[in-house]
């Protein structure tokens, strides 16, 4: 449970840190930003990648893809 | 296989001849500045192809032990139609359509002796989005709809989610999704009543009447995006899943410490909670690194921990080349023994190593190539993947991807 309450603590603390040092960034600063390999999401080439490890992993999520459904995978 | 490859070519001729045709009314149109009005129009295109093997030697269906080799061609086809109504809101519709072509050695052993020469088959699973947009107001809402249908699976899954811009460039998100399947009760041979299997002149496992048992599963997906600086960028990412129904399979066998086998036998109901962050960041102008983590915990004891990062270099603006790297760590699922090691009294039981403690290293590299002008009429963007994935459980892997993108 210890390792649980560090691992939300880690969490909490990079996104307090994350959200304390943003700055004011306007839409004409974003050139890097908006590149295509900057995305937030994951690339359409990525997604049987995603598919295979879900099937040979017990987790999966958080990661915007699936969380269940659609394999009876051997 | 040579069916679908032809298909897979036939749709790429289809999606050349589909873009062939612009008028320049429709290139007129797409100003939407002026909130004019625009009907759905065909967009973007996207064919993504995928190759997998793996090789193991912990086959679920023999009890955790025989031969994991498995192959799988996936193919999917995307069309995003973009419109806009009166009052500027952008409309996005994505249809898509896959089908997955695969051969598992394992599958002829749902027959005891290994009779079943039917190790192949074949999934199909059309998927259809929507997005409505107010750039204006900073919100987006979207629904949709999922389906899956293999011989032994049947998913159905409806989403529907909602995104709000919040503060100075953040953006909170939620998705909520359920999935309703069925889980064909395919037993292994022995546990079928006398007479209940005869194997057909194809290799088929014939049978009267499988039957099958409900899975559901219920996500709510929140994310909070924000913008650090003009070259850092994050997304926290927490999911919440409850599953109810027939969680395990019905042809993986379990061998208990007397020799005797069964049927795994799993809890109908599991929590899981993922929670991600993701960090990107743009280092000097031709380097871009992308990190990501991932905790993750459930109630059947599964504890893991994911990190990943990928550093795509742009060796031209337009050119870029992607290693990557991924960690994997997990704890084994309560219910969890290697073959011949449960005992009758468990009240739960599974061979099954995905359910077991292990760890797995995932690399590789990508290529993108994306010029502005294009790269063959029609086509924009071609990406290409390879990774390599290792188990400790001595599972090896090896994946292949390509996206085309046409626009």
């Amino acid at each position: 449970m210890q390792k649980n309450q560090l691992a939300i603590g880690f969490f909490s603390l990079i996104l307090l840190a994350g959200i304390a040092s943003c700055t004011p960034v306007k839409e004409y600063q974003k050139n890097r930003l908006n590149d295509s390999e900057m995305s937030l999401s994951n690339r359409k080439v990525e997604k049987n990648e995603l598919n295979f490890q879900s099937y040979r992993e017990a987790s999966s999520g958080a990661n915007g893809g699936k969380t269940g459904g659609g394999c009876g995978c051997n | 296989m040579k069916k679908i490859c032809l298909t897979v070519v036939g749709l790429y001729c289809l999606l050349l001849h589909a873009f062939s045709q612009v008028s320049r009314k429709d290139s007129v149109a797409k100003d939407s500045s002026g909130y004019h009005s625009r009907k759905l129009k065909l967009e973007e295109v996207n064919l993504v192809s995928s190759y997998y093997t793996q090789n193991g030697d912990h086959s679920a269906i023999r009890g955790g032990i025989g031969s994991e080799h498995v192959t799988d061609l996936a193919n999917g086809l995307e069309l995003k139609f973009i419109g806009y109504d009166a009052l500027g809101r952008k409309n996005t519709l994505a249809a898509g359509l896959g089908i997955d072509q695969h051969t598992a050695a394992s599958q002829a052993w749902i027959s005891k002796t290994g009779a079943s020469r039917r190790t192949d088959g074949t999934r199909i699973y059309p998927s259809l989005d929507w997005t409505r947009e107010n750039e204006k107001k900073g919100s987006s809402i979207s629904a949709g709809l999922y389906y899956s249908n293999e011989f032994n699976y049947h998913s159905i899954g409806v989403n529907a989610g909602i995104t709000k811009k919040v503060g100075s460039n953040g953006e909170l998100g939620l998705k909520l999704s359920t999935y309703q399947d069925r889980v064909t009760m395919i037993l292994p041979s022995e546990f079928e009543p006398a007479g209940a299997y005869s194997i057909g002149n194809n290799g088929d496992l014939k049978h009267p009447n499988y039957g099958s048992s409900p899975r559901q599963t219920y996500t709510a997906a929140f994310s909070y995006s924000q913008i650090i600086n003009t070259r850092l960028q994050a997304s926290f990412l927490v999911d919440l899943v409850e599953q109810h129904g027939y969680l395990g399979l019905p042809f993986h066998r379990v061998y208990f410490t007397d020799g005797t086998d069964s049927i795994e036998k799993l809890p109908s109901q599991r929590f899981k909670v993922p929670i991600g962050l993701r960090l990107n960041y743009f280092l000097g102008d031709n380097i871009i690194l992308r990190g990501y983590y991932r905790f993750y915990i459930d109630n059947w004891g599964v504890r893991s921990h994911t990190a990943s990062l990928e550093v795509p270099v742009k060796i031209t603006p337009f050119f870029s080349i992607s290693p990557f790297y991924r960690y994997y760590v997990q704890t084994a699922a309560n219910y969890f023994a290697p073959y011949g090691q449960h005992l009758q009294t468990d009240g739960y039981y599974t061979s099954n190593y995905a359910l077991a403690s292990f760890s797995s290293s995932y690399f590789g590299a990508g290529i993108r190539l994306a010029p502005p002008k294009g790269i063959i009429s029609k086509l924009r963007t071609l990406e290409l993947r390879y990774g390599h994935y290792t188990q400790t459980t001595d599972l090896v892997s090896d994946v292949i991807s390509l996206n085309l993108g046409f626009k």
